[in-house]
């Protein structure tokens, strides 16, 4: 037989190295031809090496070569072998190509050459060291490690692109090339210029095609499912048939809930919304949602949990909004109270309380943290330039007034900003101002304000960041910026303003003026736990036993992890600091920005006015939550999202396992043997419930979700492939088989419905009727208990129900029959097969537009020919 | 076709009664067989081997060493060639290479029905049904082969069946 080889083909490689196993069983000739030759007659393009055979016929696959060379040394083909040699073909040689075309042709280096071969690289090492054995098929070297060894050589005998964190892969790779057929055909190929000698071959090989995004598919899951060890399995079986009595007691809720010595007791935290403002979807997902999710998860882990939130109502703003519409500063924070509170109720939002910061909890607690920090030497005085308008009496403070822009000369500018060129502005420094009240021209006058001493609290500020920070659960967002303020040095900030609309300022000579917002906003938490109960403190002064989790977007970050800690450790009362300070990004609309001048965007109150259901509202905003980046609203993507995550996925999922166990079973969880698959089943979903939970206890919310559609999925393949519709009319081991996994089905659904709980926890279209009270009895059967368990019919008759949701489930069967006819017609399947599915299908469009009360569409007539 | 369709239809060609459960993996969707006993098989060649195996058709891989080789050199070719590009110019790369390669042959090994028979027909289905009836005349030896393929016991199944016509009509064009 004859080898052609070329100068520089890195398959060279592997066949010469593994040329040394036929040595003795037949003659091998080796003949050097130029990269374009075409040695093999039938093949269009060039391809080395190839080996002819003495029978005439051509082996142009360089593994195929490799394995003639060691079948024809008496070795055999097993699973593995071919498994390997099928994914280095499909796999690593097309993100091999890329990274050496990169490499070697392009002269890239670093992270453009290594990021294709990555997770090529990453698997290698994983499937090495999970197995523990040396090589790659077993505990000796054969045809795997050689064309694997092959492929790789070119690019890992540079150590860059070989990581030392992969160490099975390190070692493996070591291991070979140091054997001596390696070294050989090492030498031969490379003669010691490394990866450049494959340049003359490389140049003239076509531009590699790799599929680029590969590589940020949704690898960790698939990568999970193939890890599961047998201990997993066993343990999740274990559960599974402890059964009940394993659970702990479900506790009540207490009423106030208070925190309780040596159980785990959480603060919540949500920033409080301005109260004339409606909130838009960006808000609501930034905190109050976010905060509600981990609330709801903090409750069903029964942690003594306490949820607040509320309006936040002193300031100027509502003194101008007063102003506008006629009232006075406490009727447009009545009004507007009432208007947080029903969006957040129409969101299901389970605060313990939502309340106000315009109470005589707030002075007071307000007024006593600052007396302690006067009596500490913590406020300085200091005079301030400021206008006043002498019509009016008063100081006007910053959107009292209005002038021409000193940057871009914008005629309406406002006191603190410019809304066109969006420059921060110094009201003394607007030209022409005027007072916005009475229009009349204000005066420059000094006046005399407080400031909070941050320098001088800079050293316990850092002492207590020191030992928080670490191990806890801030955000990098929120480490970053305060980090950043630190780094820029702290400077006294002024906590008063002249207002009237404020928490008066207890100190002699400031009977004018109240407290500028951002000191006593975040007083305000306080303020409101002390309106639920009077024993607040035991909450805010027990810092030992309480975690206080903080939620906000990211622009309040700065009041929440830096002036309100100096205020609370200046004042030296043992106050409760934040734990943990979990700050989103930003949620975008579309394109653009929500703007509440401009009118862009969906805002609290319209979403209930559009038809869609709170729930579905929660699981797409919790769906994009900006966690880590910024992200977008979008209606599209919307519709998708809840097309098919929510309908497709989760809900088809549900809704078939309850109407098997009620079509089938009469209601009731039928018996269950458990097959082998059935376990890998349970670990599969047991492995994805551990990792929702340590995702939100961790407070990636949206992480957390996407662990809730992966058991859903697990759970549509595992139906779809027992198929129990059919099974349920077969013979009695079918019909068993069919019992046992509508059971499981039936009880990862419960499963789900819990988990499901803390981001759509009420009456949706598709799980109404597994919520409420029947969610417990479910619950409780999921644990392992069975039909002898209480048997109260499991609960599922979604279909039968109201229109929208029978409109929802017939979209849903004609999307899918819709793809099976597509996919029919793809596979070119018989005429007679996809005429029949084709007529099922337009029976389901039928139903569907009866069921919508729309008029029927007529078939497009085809012209035939 | 989806891969594990492809193999439920290769079960039933090699007359495995109990049908095997497929999850899919990643983007291409490649399918992955979950054994009873030990880990997870990935990949089309891979599980067809495997399923061959467990039928006790062992000779469909290939009897001698060079036949083995080929075997699974047309494997791979199958889901490196044959999957791996769906552009027009790429199929009728494939199909001259093949054209050629069959001038002399009655199957894929040169004598012998082979697993690599079985899947290069799945896999080129969706390709030669499309194909006109000129174009059929030019690739006519993968005609020859395909007609053949797709008439062996068992192998079709609800696919659909590919006509070819006997009579030349193109005599002319090569």
């Amino acid at each position: 037989m004859r080898l052609f080889v070329s100068e520089g083909a890195p398959g060279s490689l592997p066949v010469l190295a593994a040329a040394g196993r036929a040595q003795g069983r037949a003659e091998l000739l080796i003949s050097t031809v130029g990269p374009e030759e075409c040695v093999v007659p039938f093949l269009t393009r060039p391809k080395v090496p190839v080996l002819q055979l003495d029978s005439g016929n051509y082996l142009f696959s360089t593994s195929a070569i490799c394995r003639y060379f060691f079948l024809l040394s008496g070795w055999e083909q097993d699973d593995l072998t071919n498994q390997w040699l099928e994914w280095e073909a499909t796999e690593l040689q097309p993100a091999l190509s890329a990274a050496l075309y990169y490499l070697v042709v392009q002269g890239k280096k670093g992270e453009d050459v290594f990021s294709p071969v990555r997770r090529a690289l990453t698997h290698i090492d994983h499937s090495l060291s999970r197995r523990s054995c040396p090589f790659l098929a077993g505990e000796t070297e054969s045809l795997a490690d050689i064309v694997l060894w092959g492929a790789l050589y070119p690019l890992l005998q540079d150590p860059a692109y070989l990581p030392e964190e992969l160490g099975a892969l390190h070692s493996w790779f070591q291991t070979l090339s140091s054997q001596e057929p390696c070294q050989r055909a090492a030498e031969t190929v490379l003669k010691q210029q490394g990866v450049l000698a494959l340049r003359p071959y490389l140049q003239k090989q076509p531009q590699p095609s790799f599929l680029e995004g590969r590589a940020v598919s949704n690898e960790p899951e698939e990568e999970e499912l193939a890890t599961l060890s047998e201990e997993e399995i066993a343990m999740a079986v274990a559960a599974w048939e402890k059964g009940l009595e394993s659970l702990p007691p479900v506790q009540p809720q207490q009423n106030p809930v208070l925190p309780v010595a040596g159980e785990k007791n959480v603060l919540i935290t949500s920033a409080l919304p301005y109260v004339n403002n409606v909130p838009h979807l960006g808000n609501i997902i930034g905190c109050v949602l976010s905060a509600d999710v981990f609330a709801r998860y903090s409750r069903l882990r029964q942690w003594n949990t306490l949820y607040l939130c509320g309006t936040d109502e002193y300031g100027t703003a509502t003194e101008t909004k007063a102003m506008e519409e006629g009232l006075t500063p406490q009727e447009i924070c009545d009004k507007y109270h009432v208007i947080h509170a029903d969006i957040y109720r129409w969101f299901n939002i389970s605060f313990d309380i939502f309340g106000r910061t315009t109470t005589p909890q707030q002075t007071k607690i307000t007024q006593d943290i600052f007396q302690r920090l006067v009596a500490r030497g913590f406020v300085l005085q200091d005079t301030v330039e400021q206008l006043r308008c002498e019509h009016c009496a008063r100081f006007l403070a910053d959107r009292f007034v209005e002038g021409m822009c000193p940057f871009c000369g914008y005629e309406e500018a406002r006191g603190d900003q410019c809304d066109k060129c969006g420059k921060l502005i110094n009201a003394i420094e607007l030209k022409k101002p005027q007072c916005k009240v009475c229009r009349s021209c204000p005066v420059v006058k000094s006046s005399r304000h407080l400031f909070l001493d941050l320098p001088k609290l800079g050293k316990p500020l850092e002492e207590w960041l020191e030992k928080t920070l670490p191990g806890s659960d801030w955000t990098p967002n929120a480490r970053f910026i305060i980090r950043s303020w630190l780094r820029d040095g702290l400077k006294p900030r002024c906590i008063t303003r002249d207002l009237k609309w404020g928490t008066p300022v207890p100190l002699e000579g400031f009977e004018d003026k109240v407290f500028y917002v951002w000191f006593d906003a975040t007083i305000g938490y306080l303020s409101i736990t002390a309106n639920y109960t009077d024993q607040w403190e035991k909450w805010w002064k027990n810092p030992e036993q309480v975690s206080l989790y903080q939620f906000m977007a990211k622009d309040n970050v700065p009041f929440h992890g830096l002036v309100f800690p100096c205020s609370a450790l200046g004042a030296e009362d043992n106050y409760t600091l934040v734990s943990h300070l979990i700050a989103t990004e930003y949620l975008n609309y579309e394109d653009g920005k929500f703007s509440k001048s401009r009118g862009v965007g969906v805002f609290g109150d319209m979403a209930q006015d559009t038809g869609i259901p709170a729930d579905i509202w929660r699981f797409y905003l919790l769906y994009i939550r900006p966690e880590g980046q910024d992200s977008a609203f979008s209606w599209t993507d919307m519709l998708l999202k809840n097309n098919s995550e929510l309908l497709n996925n989760l809900g088809n999922f549900i809704n078939r396992a309850g109407m098997f166990v009620s079509k089938f079973f009469g209601g009731f969880v039928p018996e269950m043997v458990l097959t082998s698959d059935d376990r890998r089943l349970l670990a599969h979903v047991t492995l994805e419930l551990q990792h929702y939970h340590q995702l939100l206890e961790k407070v990636r919310i949206r992480d957390a979700l996407r662990s809730i559609l992966t058991i859903s999925r697990h759970g549509n393949q595992y139906i779809q492939v027992n198929e129990p519709w059919k099974r349920i009319k077969g013979s009695e081991a079918d019909r068993q088989r069919a019992g046992t996994v509508t059971g499981l089905a039936v009880n990862i659904a419960a499963l789900l419905s819990i988990m499901l709980q803390p981001y759509m926890p009420t009456v949706s279209p598709l799980f109404q009727k597994l919520e409420n009270d029947q969610i417990e009895s479910l619950r409780q059967r999921f644990s392992g208990g069975q039909a002898k368990a209480p048997p109260k019919p499991a609960a599922v008759e979604t279909m039968t129900t109201a229109g929208p949701q029978q409109i929802q489930v017939l979209m849903d069967e004609v999307t899918k029959q819709g793809n099976t006819v597509r996919e029919l017609k793809a596979q070119k399947a018989d005429k007679n097969q996809v005429a029949a599915e084709v007529a099922k299908l337009l029976d389901l469009k039928k139903q569907l537009a009866l069921a919508e009360g729309k008029p029927l569409e007529t078939p497009k007539g085809k012209k035939k020919k | 076709m989806a891969a594990a369709a492809e193999l439920t239809l290769l079960e039933k060609c090699l007359g495995l009664s109990k049908g095997n459960k497929y999850s899919a993996q990643g983007e291409r969707q490649i399918p992955v067989l979950q054994t009873n006993n030990g880990p997870s098989l990935t990949g089309l060649t891979t599980i067809a081997a495997h399923l061959v195996q467990q039928a006790n058709k062992e000779y469909l891989l290939g009897s001698t060493a060079e036949e083995k080789a080929v075997v699974q050199q047309w494997l791979e070719y199958r889901v490196t060639q044959v999957d791996g590009h769906s552009s027009k110019d790429d199929i009728r790369t494939v199909l001259k290479d093949l054209n050629s390669y069959l001038e002399d042959k009655v199957y894929l090994t040169g004598y012998n029905f082979t697993l690599a028979d079985i899947l290069l027909y799945y896999g080129l289905h969706r390709f030669i049904v499309d194909l006109t009836v000129q174009e059929k005349e030019k690739y006519l030896n993968v005609s020859r082969w395909f007609c053949h393929i797709q008439h062996y016991p068992g192998i079709r199944q609800h696919l659909s069946s590919v006509v070819f016509i006997k009579n030349r009509l193109y005599t002319n064009s090569h």
